[in-house]
């Protein structure tokens, strides 16, 4: 493939990293943190976006098919910040933008 | 017929115990999906390689795996079960209305002729289907969307639907059960449905003989005989001889007939096995001894099976959707517990011995006889 042929990465996106539950890696088929290129404004809910646009296998399990709203027991921390419920606003911070830290996905914890 | 495979669903992963067909020496594998609730595994009659397993747990919701090499290798299919429009509300257990939402996949039931074709039973109770191997399901509506819906409440375990019933003659005409519904009816592949409960009573409802709202368990029947259907209901062991339109009680000489679980042997349309458990509020064996019981003349006349069973200090349940038979001669008879023992008999009750002590809680066993 010569470089023109090469697909471009739009200019406008940003690679961000995310750290997925055990469970779900593995429905993913992946091992470690994934990285998906995520569109401006870089909000939860773009990279929960583009993560199930790249691993089709977890849509339906982060967010709920019907209401598209996180699921109960899902949380989502971002530099040491709850963002659970911050999916379109405000931005995420800018180390994990910048790729300095990882947008952490975390099963709740229930039960023992 | 070379042997049997078991599907075995627990609360944290599927099992698949194979053997020949003796069903003396057993090979496990497992878990499958490990971690997570499988309440159903299900093969195709059409294709025994390709199997269907639910998969839920609370935090990532629903998730439907497909084999196509007997259980070697999986891959997620689809699980996006959206009920058609706004679908309303049923009852709560306190009788205020609550709004439908879909849980997770209780049973999945592959068509006997065509591999990518597969109904499911749902929790809130609705009816889907897969005509693509599991890659898209679409709401057969007409059950959930019928005139008693808003009146149907959960059992225990929710309000899910657990048997899913074609005729093996006319596979357009189907028995669902749905707890705590009772059981609906369709003549016409799932566009209209009908309660079939009558002769059916229910001791926890105003009107003990209402048209819906029975807490069925289980339906059971011999391909040779359609229109005999038994049931085991939350109280009471039931038989239907015209396809479920009306029931009268065979609980006869049984030591309690309250239970989950009902099956027909394989080769005897007129035998059938049940697991009494003691009572709705006590979920163990009567006397903490476990023992099958066996009619051979289509219910009334109960006989106990304990050779090879606990019969002491035995508190383990027997869940709804885990009591299979196999196809060999003489019939295999298999049923897991909540202990986490399945349990085989390769001569049809009169013996049992456990394949597996300890699994996690059984909530499902189908087995495959193979070619």
């Amino acid at each position: 493939m010569s470089p023109q042929q090469k697909p471009a990465v739009p200019s406008d996106t940003v690679p961000i990293r995310i750290v997925l539950p055990s469970h779900l890696r593995t429905l993913a088929q992946v091992t470690g943190e994934v990285v998906v290129e995520v569109t401006a404004p870089v909000t939860t809910g773009a990279v929960i976006d583009a993560l199930e646009a790249a691993h089709p296998t977890l849509a339906g399990t982060i967010r709920d098919r019907d209401t598209g709203c996180r699921r109960p027991m899902i949380r989502i921390y971002a530099d040491g910040e709850d963002y659970s419920d911050a999916w379109t606003d405000p931005e995420l911070p800018d180390p994990v933008i910048e790729g300095h830290q990882p947008l952490r996905l975390v099963g709740a914890i229930a039960g023992g | 017929m070379s042997g049997v495979r078991v599907l075995v669903g627990t609360t944290k992963g599927a099992f698949l115990l194979t053997s020949d067909g003796h069903r003396e020496d057993w090979e496990v594998s497992g878990p499958l999906f490990g971690g997570w609730e499988v309440y159903h595994v299900a093969g195709s009659p059409a294709d025994p390689e390709r199997l269907f397993a639910s998969q839920s747990n609370g935090w990532f919701g629903q998730v439907v795996q497909r084999s196509d090499d007997g259980g070697a290798t999986w891959e997620p299919v689809g699980n996006d079960f959206s009920y058609e429009g706004d679908p309303g509300t049923h009852q709560d257990y306190d009788g205020s209305s609550k709004p439908w939402k879909f849980a997770r996949v209780w049973h999945l039931r592959p068509s006997a002729e065509d591999p990518d074709t597969v109904l499911a039973g749902v929790e809130d109770a609705a009816l889907f289907r897969t005509e693509d191997g599991g890659q898209s399901w679409t709401e057969l509506p007409g059950l959930r969307t019928h005139a008693s819906a808003s009146s149907w409440a959960p059992g225990a375990g929710g309000l899910c639907l657990h048997t899913i019933l074609p005729r093996p003659d006319d596979p357009e005409r189907m028995l669902v059960a749905i707890s705590a519904a009772g059981v609906l009816a369709t003549e016409d592949g799932g566009a209209t449905w009908q309660p079939a409960n009558k002769g059916l009573q229910s001791g926890f409802m105003p009107d003990p003989e209402a048209e819906v709202g029975h807490c069925v368990h289980k339906l059971a029947r011999h391909p040779s005989q359609p229109d005999v259907v038994f049931m085991q209901k939350h109280w009471d062991v039931m038989r239907s001889d015209d396809g479920g339109m009306s029931w009268r009680e065979i609980s006869g000489n049984l030591p309690t007939d309250f239970g989950f679980t009902i099956a027909v042997h394989a080769h005897e349309p007129e035998t059938v096995y049940v697991v009494p458990i003691t009572s709705d509020e006590q979920h163990y064996p009567p006397d903490g001894r476990l023992r099958v019981y066996r009619s051979r003349t289509g219910g009334d006349e109960w006989e106990p099976l304990t050779d090879g069973l606990p019969q002491s200090d035995c508190y383990v349940n027997v869940l709804r959707d885990t009591m299979a038979v196999d196809a060999m001669d003489p019939c295999g008879v298999y049923f897991g517990t909540t202990g986490g023992q399945v349990y085989v008999s390769p001569n049809a009750g009169d013996h049992w011995t456990p394949i597996v002590r300890d699994l996690p809680r059984v909530l499902s066993v189908e087995v495959q006889t193979l070619p």
